[in-house]
Parts: C-alpha cells; structure tokens; sequence
C-alpha cells in the first residue's frame, strides 16, 4: 500500500510497465468477492492496456465492476488473479468530492501537496495556481459547504492534480451534477488534460459523456464484469456533447450495449 | 414576486414605500446595530428570565404554604444571604479553591482520556481487552471511588483528582473512540490516495474528523468531572483550603439552611457557565462544517 512518490515501483511491490510513465495495464485480471457458495465473481479475465497519455472511457451498465477495476488500478484491492500494473503516481475522484469539511477549499488543495512534503511558500502558490486553473480563484477561503455541487468537484479535481499524478482516475466524477454543470466541467476537463501529459481512466454510465470526453470507449459487460468491445473515437476537439458525431457514435455504443444486457436477460 | 401577490406597485405607493425607506436610513448604522444587538440579547433572555421568576415564585409558594416553615428557607433571605456571602473573602477563596481543582482535574483527565482513547481507537488487541472496561468504568459511579483512594492516598487533594480523572477520562476517552471510529470511509480513501499515511493520516484527516465526538466526550467527562469534584469536597476535608464543599458541610453542621442553599445556587451558576461555554465550542464547530441548518 506504499505509495510515496515512485515509491510503489521502487518497493517492487507490484510490477511497472517498463520504460513509460502513465501507463497502465490489465492481464487477465478477476476480482472474485466473498467465497464458496455466496462468492461473487465481480470482474472476469479483464485484460486492457491504457497507454500514457491517453483518455479512456469505460462504460456499462450498473454491477459491471467498473467501481472494483479502478479500486484496483488504484492498489486500494488486490486482485484475486492476474495481474494490474501501473507506472507512475495514481490519484483518484469520487463520484462525491470527498472534501475535508473542516478545511477551506484552498486548505483542501494544499493538504495534497503538503502530504507530498512540498514547503509552505510552494504550496500556496500552486495551490493559487490550481484553483484559478478550475475557475476557483475566488473561492479559496470558502468551505465545502457554502460550495455548489459543482463547484465542490471543481475542488476535487484541482485536489487530485495537486498530487500530480501521471494517471487519474475517475469514478463517475459528474454522475451526481446537473446537465448545465456537467457540460461545463467537461470543457474545463478538456481545458484542464490539454497541458498535461495525463493518462486518463474515467468510469461513467452515460454513453454520450464518454464519447465527448474519452480517446477511447471501453465496453464492460455485466456479472461478471468482462470487456465486450471497444470503439475509438476519432472525433476533433472540441466536442460537443450534443453534436451529430458524438450523437451518431454514442447510438451505436449503447446498441451494442442493449445487445449485451438482452443477452444477460435471457 | 410571490405567488398570489399579483398587484403591481402603483406609483404612488412606491413613492411612498421609498420614503419610509429613506426614513429608515435616516437612522444612523450605529443606532442600528445597537438596537438590533439589543432585540437579539432581549430574545435570548427573556425565556431565563421567566424561568428564573417562575422558580422564585414557586419558592415563594413552597414557604408561604408554611411546609417546614423552621427550617425551609425563603427565597429572599437566601438571596440576600447569597449578596452577603458575595461581600466576603471567604467565598470567593473557596470558589478558587474548588475551580483550581476542577481546572487541575479536568485536564489531567482530558490528558489521560486523550492518550487512552487515541491508543485504543489505533490498536485492535488493546479495544478488545479494555474497550468494554472504558465503557464500564464510564458507567460506574466515581463516589465508588472514594474508599478506595482515601485509604490509597489518604485525605488531601490527590484523592480528589484522582476521583475526577476517574470519573471524566472514560467519557474522554470514548469520545475520541467514537469520532475515530464514524470517520468517512470515503474520507480515509481520500486521504490514502492523497499519501497520507500512519501520523500524517491521524493529525491531518482522522483528528480534525473526530472533533466533534470528542468535543461531546468532552462535555459529558466534564459534568463526571464537576460532580466527582462536589462528592470529594464533601467527603474530603482538607485544613486550610475553604473550597465550596466545605462551606457547604459547615453549613450542615450548623443547620445553616440559608447558607448551604446559597452555596448550591452557586455551584448551580458555576455548572452552568461552563456548560455554556462547551455549547458555544460545539456551535462553532458545526458552523465551521456546515453542519447547521443556517450559515
């Protein structure tokens, strides 16, 4: 559980990809919950490869795994076989913010790089620096709660940056916002990934939030969570989410989805 | 606008509504905020108030109905009696006294609580072998105590604080317990991706967590504290140190009925004032949080 700076490939505790930072990558990997009888199977011979840089989506609908698959990217599960590697530093978001109630939301931002051991003087400033990067500037003495739902993931996004991380990963970050809200915070995503080298693994169940934002789509199949199919999204930036390409490449995911729970039904 | 308020504004009651406003800046902000601090303080007050006379007349009553007219005090010769004591040295020496200890006491206790509670909440094996005796020596009446310290100690004040500490530090203790225990599971994930790790997880994340449930632990090992406090001032007397346990015993011993319910109003005030002070703790913590209904 080591994870302190490039610790965890330091400590060999679990292997690197080799040669790249920001990679990750899946072999054949099953996470199986409880045993005997009642044992659950929640993700089955997973293999995925996410290369540095890049901004993948994984879709499905609701028991696929896709909560259990980033716990264990994140080392916060081990697998039950297989293998997960990750080079580089990894940060997390929360479908809630998860924010500190009894700090501010620049105190927030900087507890991330106090826990990396940066100075005082660094702190503020890059934490300064972080919040005008999510439209915060303003906003730095307020505490969680007089902070829109929006605004409090705005908060969570800058905190997760500030533990500059190489890979992010999100689990359905804007499933609980608005549409208004959320459209927003993809344009500031996109903002935001654009001077980064981040890779990327974001968790959603809204077929048409995955073609606007990722590289890639990935389709998780239900109980036991398995990968069905993957569709590349060769669309230019800047998407809109309800443009005619995203809207005709969305269609064909979520038949292919439909296919995939009829099939589960019967 | 209001649903149902459908009129518009004529003119001239607009004209109108301006003045009175301008009428009302006439008054200067200073003026305002005066009075406003006053309404505020006014309704804060007048519920004690009416609660005060309603317990002096009831008082009254009590006496008037003649119930044990020799010895039962009347209210206004107690108060006066309260004014006079008020006048003397001996009073006030001993509310020091009584307040040092408290003071003493209660942080010894808080210290102690503190470090048993943080052990406990972090080590499995130790909540398995005195969780439930910190649970049951919350339970167990701190004048059971007693005996036991005074043949231990001998009659002087270290029987006394040794009687507070165990009387508040389990309810520190599982306070602490408490608030470690109901952290966020989300949070402490949070915190973990954030590398906070062993003491930087425990200063930045779980402590700041636990405050509030150590803030009400707190609060309940004050009031065992305060009452273990009186009981050893009863049974403890100590020469030279006139603390309000052993007004009130003299009091006893000379039947001095006036005096010994002077005495308790103001243990009565003291409780209170602190109690107040825990409040004002707990409501600025939840401000802070967000945890009011109104910011």
């Amino acid at each position: 559980m080591v994870r302190q700076g490039n610790a965890m490939t330091v400590t060999g505790q679990r292997p690197t990809v080799e040669g790249v930072t920001g990679a990750v990558q899946l072999k054949s990997v099953s996470k199986v919950f409880g045993r005997g009888s009642s044992a659950v199977r929640a993700l089955d011979q997973i293999s995925l490869e996410v290369p540095p840089g890049e901004f993948t989506c994984l879709i499905g609908a609701s028991g696929c795994g896709k909560s259990t698959l980033l716990n264990l990217v994140a080392d916060l599960e081990q697998p039950t076989s297989g293998e997960v590697s990750v080079s580089g530093r990894v940060a997390l978001m929360f479908q809630e913010p998860a924010l500190f109630p009894w700090l501010t939301a620049a105190g927030n931002v900087e507890l991330a790089f106090k826990a990396r051991g940066a100075g005082r003087a660094e702190r503020r400033q890059r934490t300064a620096e972080l919040l005008d990067t999510v439209n915060l500037a303003d906003f730095g003495g307020k505490r969680p709660h007089e902070l829109s739902g929006g605004m409090r993931q705005r908060v969570a996004l800058a905190r997760a940056l500030a533990q500059e991380a190489d890979v992010l990963l999100m689990d359905e970050p804007f499933g609980a916002l608005d549409a208004m809200t959320r459209d927003l915070l993809h344009d500031e995503l996109d903002r935001v990934c654009a001077g980064r080298q981040l890779t990327i693994i974001f968790v959603t169940h809204n077929v048409r939030e995955a073609v606007r934002l990722g590289d890639r789509v990935v389709v998780l199949s239900s109980r036991p969570g398995r990968v069905i199919d993957e569709f590349a999204v060769p669309i230019e930036h800047p998407r809109r989410i309800d443009s005619a390409p995203v809207a005709e490449l969305a269609g064909r995911i979520t038949d292919r989805l439909r296919e995939e729970m009829s099939h589960g039904a019967r | 606008m209001a649903p149902g308020d459908e009129r518009s504004p004529s003119a001239p009651a607009y004209a109108e509504r301006l003045a009175w406003l301008e009428a009302q800046d006439a008054e200067t902000p200073a003026d305002q905020r005066g009075r406003r601090l006053a309404n505020r303080a006014w309704a804060a007050l007048w519920p004690m108030v009416l609660a005060i006379a309603i317990v002096l007349a009831i008082w009254q009553l009590i006496h008037l109905s003649g119930w044990k007219k020799l010895i039962f005090p009347a209210p206004g010769p107690t108060l006066a009696n309260l004014w006079d004591q008020m006048q003397t040295a001996e009073l006030w020496h001993a509310i020091g006294v009584t307040a040092m200890r408290a003071v003493i006491g209660f942080a010894l206790a808080v210290v102690i609580g503190s470090v048993i509670g943080a052990l406990v909440s972090r080590i499995p094996p130790l909540r398995a072998a005195v969780g439930s005796l910190i649970t049951g020596l919350q339970t167990l009446p701190s004048i059971a105590w007693f005996p036991f310290a005074i043949i231990l100690f001998g009659l002087n004040t270290t029987t006394i604080l040794f009687v507070i500490i165990l009387g508040a530090a389990p309810s520190i203790a599982n306070g602490l317990i408490a608030g470690v225990d109901y952290t966020p599971p989300l949070l402490l994930r949070a915190g973990k991706m954030m590398g906070l790790r062993r003491l930087s997880l425990y200063r930045y994340l779980i402590l700041p967590a636990s405050l509030p449930a150590f803030v009400a632990g707190l609060r309940q090992g004050w009031a065992f504290a305060w009452r273990s406090l009186m009981a050893g001032e009863l049974l403890v007397t100590i020469a030279g140190q006139p603390s309000l346990g052993v007004l009130l015993s003299t009091d006893q011993d000379q039947a001095d009925m006036q005096s010994a319910t002077s005495i308790i109003i103001v243990i009565l005030i003291l409780g209170i004032i602190v109690h107040t002070l825990f409040g004002v703790a707990d409501r600025a913590i939840r401000r802070r949080w967000g945890l009011t209904g109104s910011v």
